[in-house]
Parts: C-alpha cells; sequence; structure tokens
C-alpha cells in the first residue's frame, strides 16, 4: 500500500523530479468503487463579496478516504467545514448551489444542523480538547445526544481506535491539556469517533504534529475507513498520497481535477495539478 | 564574527538598565501603595479597636448611650442588601452577558446596546439614586426599604457585571466552540458546559468586584433613604408563620422594611461632634473591612473550587 518512493527525503534532494519519477515508479492502485455518501452539487461560498469556493461538483465515496489538497487559501476549509455547516457561524456568509448528505439537501430548513454534525464528524487543524478531563472530552458528544450504552465502554472503544488506550488508560479523569499535541489531535479523533459518525472531516489533523505522531494518525486513517468515510485536507502531498483514495485538487476556490489518487499522481489530465504535485507553484 | 553584527546593535547595558529601572520603579510604587493602605488600617484599627467586641455586631446604635451602640441594624441591612443585589444582579448580568455575546446577532443594533452599557457603567451613584427614588420608591411603591436599595444597587452594579462577564465569555476559545458543536450540541449545551465554566473565573472577578463596589456605596442609598438610628433588623419584626408559605410571607415583609448599611451607619457617627462616635465609627469600618474581606476570601476559595473541578 505504502508507496515507498514518496518518504520523505532531505529538502535539497527531494526536487520536483524525483518526486515525480517516484510516483511513476509505484502507481496507486485504482480503489473499487462504492456508493456515494455527499454529494457537492455546484457549491458556492462567499464571505461577503469574496468568492471562497467556485461551482464546485464532487461526489464522495462510502468508506474511502478522499483527500483535498491546493494551495494556501484555495478554499479547502471552507469546503471542507460547508460540508458540516460550520460556516453557518460565520457572519456575512453566503452559499449557492447544494450539498446533498445521502440524498438530503443539508440546507434544507427541516434539516437540523444538529443532526448533521452527529453523523458528520469533524477534527479541526489546531488539537482543540475541551479543558476537562481525558474521559469527559471523549464522553461529552455521547452524553449530550442521549448515547444510553455504557459510556465508559464506549470511551475505551473510542480510544482504543485512536490508538490512545494504551498511553492514557491510567490517567483518564486528568486533564487533556497535560496531553501532548500529538496525543491531544488523537484524542480529538477519538472524542469525533466516539459519536459514531457516518463520515470524519479531517481539517489537516497532522499540522502540528512530529513525523511518528503523524505516522500514527496516517496508519489511524486507514483503519478508519473501514467503518467511516474520511474527507481529508492536507497539505502533505506524501500524505494524501500514502492515505487516500481519491484526490481533488483545488485552486482559487475552484475544483481543477479530482480523481483515484494513483491516477491524479501519476497521470494528471491537467497542467496545473501536475504542476502543483510537483510542487512547481504552491 | 557574523556579517550580521555590523547590522545589530544590540546595547544591552542599555537594555538591562531600564529593565532593572522598570522593576525598581513597580516595585516602589507597590511598596508605596502598601504602606499608605497600612497606615489607614492602624489608624482605624487604633481608634476602633476598644470599642470592638462581638456585642458590638449584636448591639443596635444609640444616641443617647453611645458607649453601648452598636452595628447589628447596618451589618444585616449590609447583609440583606448584598444577599438581594446578588440575587438580583448577578443572574441577570450573567445572562444579559450571554446573550450579547453567544446569541445576539452582530448589528448595529447591538453595539448600540453595548455601547450604552459602557455608558451606563460610568453614570454617577447618585444618578441611579434618583433612578430608584423614582421608580422603585415612589412609582413601584416600595417605600424606603431593603428591596428598594437591593434593585437600586443592582441597576448601579449591572453594567460592571455585564461587562465584565462579556469580557470573560468572549476570551474563551472559539476553537472551544467549535468542538462542542462539531459534536452535535445545541447552543444551550455549549455555553452551558464549556462557555461559562471557562469564563467562571473572569465572571466572579467583576462580580466580586461589583459587590464590594455595592457594599461600599452610600449616595444611592442616602437618596431613596435608608434611615440612621434603626433599632431592627430586617424581618427582625415579624413572626414567620410555619411552613414554606409563611417563610415566604416572612420573606416578603422583610425585604419591605426599612433599612441601613453599614457605610451609611459609619458616615452618621462620623459627623457627631463627640469623640465617642469617632471611635465607633472606626469600629464600623473595621467591621465593614471585615465583611469585605470574608466575602473576597469566599471568591477565592470559591474559584479554586472551581477550578480544581474543571478536569
Ligand atoms: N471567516 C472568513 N471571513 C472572510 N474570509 C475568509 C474567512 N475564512 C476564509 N476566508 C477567505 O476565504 C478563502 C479561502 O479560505 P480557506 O480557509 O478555505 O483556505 P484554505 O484552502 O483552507 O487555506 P489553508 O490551506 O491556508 O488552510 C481565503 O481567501 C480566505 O482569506
Ligand atoms: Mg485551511
Amino acid at each position: 500500500m505504502k508507496l515507498t518512493g514518496l518518504e520523505v527525503r532531505p529538502p535539497m534532494t527531494r526536487t520536483a523530479d524525483s518526486v515525480r519519477t517516484s510516483f511513476v515508479v509505484e502507481p496507486k492502485p485504482v480503489p473499487e468503487r462504492t456508493p456515494s455518501v455527499i454529494s457537492i452539487d455546484r457549491l458556492s461560498v462567499l464571505y461577503g463579496t469574496h468568492v471562497a469556493v467556485k461551482e464546485v461538483s464532487m461526489e464522495i465515496a462510502e468508506r474511502r478516504v478522499t483527500a483535498i489538497i491546493g494551495p494556501s487559501g484555495c478554499g479547502k476549509s471552507t469546503l471542507l467545514r460547508s460540508i458540516n455547516r460550520m460556516n453557518d457561524f460565520i457572519a456575512g456568509i453566503g452559499f449557492q448551489g447544494a450539498i446533498r448528505f445521502r440524498g438530503r439537501d443539508i440546507r434544507d430548513p427541516g434539516y437540523d444542523p444538529i443532526d448533521l454534525r452527529r453523523s458528520v464528524g469533524m477534527v479541526f487543524q489546531k488539537p482543540n480538547p475541551f479543558p476537562k478531563s481525558i474521559y469527559r472530552n471523549v464522553a461529552w458528544g455521547a452524553a449530550i445526544n442521549g448515547y444510553r450504552g455504557d459510556l465508559t465502554q464506549l470511551v475505551e472503544d473510542a480510544l482504543k481506535k485512536a490508538a490512545l488506550w494504551e498511553e492514557v488508560k491510567d490517567k483518564l479523569s486528568q486533564s487533556a491539556l497535560a496531553l501532548s499535541g500529538g496525543q491531544q489531535q488523537r484524542l480529538c479523533i477519538a472524542r469525533a469517533i466516539a459519536l459514531q459518525p457516518e463520515v470524519l472531516l479531517m481539517d489537516e489533523p497532522c499540522s502540528a504534529l512530529d513525523p511518528i505522531a503523524t505516522a500514527r494518525i496516517e496508519d489511524l486513517i486507514d483503519k478508519l475507513k473501514a467503518q467511516y468515510t474520511v474527507v481529508l485536507v492536507t497539505h502533505n502531498m506524501q500524505q494524501a498520497g500514502r492515505v487516500s483514495d481519491y484526490t481533488a485538487f483545488m485552486y482559487m476556490g475552484e475544483l481543477i481535477e479530482m480523481d483515484a489518487t494513483g491516477r491524479i499522481f501519476t497521470n494528471p489530465q491537467v497542467r496545473k495539478t501536475q504542476d502543483y504535485i510537483t510542487g512547481r507553484f504552491g | 564574527m557574523s556579517a550580521s553584527d555590523a547590522l545589530f546593535e544590540p546595547r544591552k547595558q542599555r537594555r538591562a538598565l531600564v529593565a532593572r529601572l522598570f522593576h525598581a520603579a513597580c516595585v516602589l510604587i507597590t511598596g508605596g501603595a502598601v504602606v499608605v493602605l497600612g497606615v489607614l488600617l492602624y489608624r482605624v484599627w487604633h481608634d476602633g479597636s476598644e470599642l470592638l467586641s462581638l456585642e458590638f455586631l449584636d448591639r443596635f446604635p444609640s444616641q443617647i448611650t453611645p458607649e453601648k451602640a452598636g452595628v447589628k441594624s447596618a451589618l444585616w441591612g449590609t447583609v440583606w442588601l448584598i444577599g438581594l443585589t446578588a440575587a438580583v444582579a448577578i443572574p441577570t448580568g450573567v445572562g444579559a452577558a450571554v446573550y450579547l455575546q453567544e446569541y445576539a446577532p452582530r448589528n448595529a443594533f447591538t453595539r448600540l446596546i453595548q455601547l450604552n452599557i459602557a455608558n451606563l457603567a460610568g453614570v454617577p451613584s447618585i444618578v441611579y439614586g434618583l433612578l430608584g427614588l423614582a421608580v422603585f420608591v415612589r412609582w413601584l411603591r416600595f417605600d424606603r426599604s431593603v428591596l428598594s436599595g437591593s434593585l437600586t444597587m443592582s441597576l448601579l452594579i449591572l453594567p460592571v457585571v455585564i461587562i465584565a462577564s462579556r469580557e470573560a465569555i468572549a476570551a474563551v476559545p472559539n476553537s472551544i466552540r467549535e468542538a462542542a458543536f462539531a459534536l452535535g450540541a445545541t447552543r444551550w449545551q455549549t455555553v452551558r458546559h464549556h462557555v461559562l465554566p471557562a469564563a467562571a473565573p473572569g465572571i466572579l472577578t467583576g462580580v466580586i468586584l461589583s459587590m464590594a463596589r455595592a457594599m461600599g456605596e452610600t449616595a444611592p442609598l442616602i437618596m431613596i433613604g435608608a434611615l440612621t438610628y434603626i433599632r431592627f433588623v430586617p424581618g427582625g419584626t415579624h413572626e414567620a408563620a410555619p411552613g414554606l408559605a409563611g417563610w415566604v410571607g416572612w420573606f416578603g415583609e422583610a425585604i419591605r422594611d426599612p433599612f441601613v448599611v453599614l457605610p451609611i451607619q459609619i458616615f452618621n457617627w462620623a459627623e457627631q461632634a463627640q469623640p465617642i462616635f469617632h471611635k465607633l465609627a472606626a469600629a464600623g469600618i473595621v467591621v465593614l473591612l471585615t465583611v469585605m474581606l470574608i466575602l473576597n476570601g469566599a471568591a477565592v476559595v470559591l474559584r479554586a473550587f472551581w477550578q480544581r473541578k474543571q478536569p
């Protein structure tokens, strides 16, 4: 599965060409098709008059990892946050087009965003645990949503899935803020999967982490896709190449190209995509 | 020697000197304040200690036998006033702050309200006294009661409570709200479980400061006519009938009683010519300071408890 040719090299030797040839050597297989869970239909998002996302259409396949890449400011976070309506809180935001989750328009007035967010979880770029105990961090979401099972068991399962259990099992009642950045991020993932969502949105979950913590979270994402649909925003081409099944390339608010990751990285149809993933700009 | 040495002139000695000077100035100013406070406390204690005793707390003021006077009515008046003021102003003020910060749309109207609240915080207290006299004493016919006094005090401190609470709520990082919303929380669950607990220490600080102010204010209470020589405490002359209804009835009567508070009592004693009254005033000040100390101490304990409970 791993593209060994893509492992991190010292910056001086990692020229555009060397990265590029390494993709050609080991192309990633095209994943088996699965039904679409989320379908984005000509979505535009405006901050006031500034168009941050421009007529983007894409289908997010079930139990697959979809990576969104693109230069800073191209609208990746805006698009991602629109999927679980986290952008609703921003004053002066405007939407056109539609996002459908399992066929239902999420902006439909009868669709309670609380139900949506329960099914579409989110992990933020910066770890943001609650200033509460590790246990409460994981249990809270389930508790407020009226979880009727065994909370303690749920917390344990979620922490195990997030590969954090061994590190924290003896200090569940301690403050989550005492954890390291990587542990906090895995705690946030545990918190999100404790709710058993169908889709997990991750906005650069590894940007604040060291390579070891990053590797763990990548492993975790790889495991999660057995059960969940993951949409991952990342600035790290290697990461997109390693963990994703599909890759979408955005540029200045537009979706330039989206395809199976293996194809995007070896044989992009658009010149701009190729330039970006080979590091010629961005 | 690197090339950049020519570009930077660190002037470390000068910077160190400035740092030391600033440090010294801070120590000096703080020390000065502490010394002045110490001298004041010493003077008050020196004058008042002679009359201070537990009986002093349990005797009513008297014009005729000042050596047997005490602060019972004023002490209990202050306790009632502060209790009622807190009961009215804290929920209203924190509620208003939560609304303005978490719920209200960010539009011109909200900004106008916020500006007004900031202005109200600067209105002289005597104006609140006039308002209280007109609205609570006359119009609502609460008379010169502890209820009128508390409501007036509540109006007086409300802007400060709202502003301090808003600041504390605004300082709660947005990422915490996002985390809660992303888990499918309602706004109320987010506020109740995350925003308010995180803002609680800051809110408490604002509340304590305004309570201390309410305790020390005299002007508005003189305005609404808190009397001086009162020989009973609020509720002291009524009998509570048995049961909850009886207790509620007693409470309703008690808050309609006339009252006096410590600062007014002190002011009155200090005005008298005979030296014995000045000693009474000093003793009264010691009582007032002690009550404030207890209140502040309670707040510190409460805050520490909260912070320990947080995880
Ligand atoms: N709250 C906001 N108000 C106004 N404009 C915003 C807001 N958030 C983002 N923008 C603008 O929208 C555009 C897209 O921002 P977005 O955060 O989606 O980019 P991004 O692709 O996630 O970038 P990065 O990789 O740096 O996180 C940018 O031009 C940004 O300045
Ligand atoms: Mg972003």
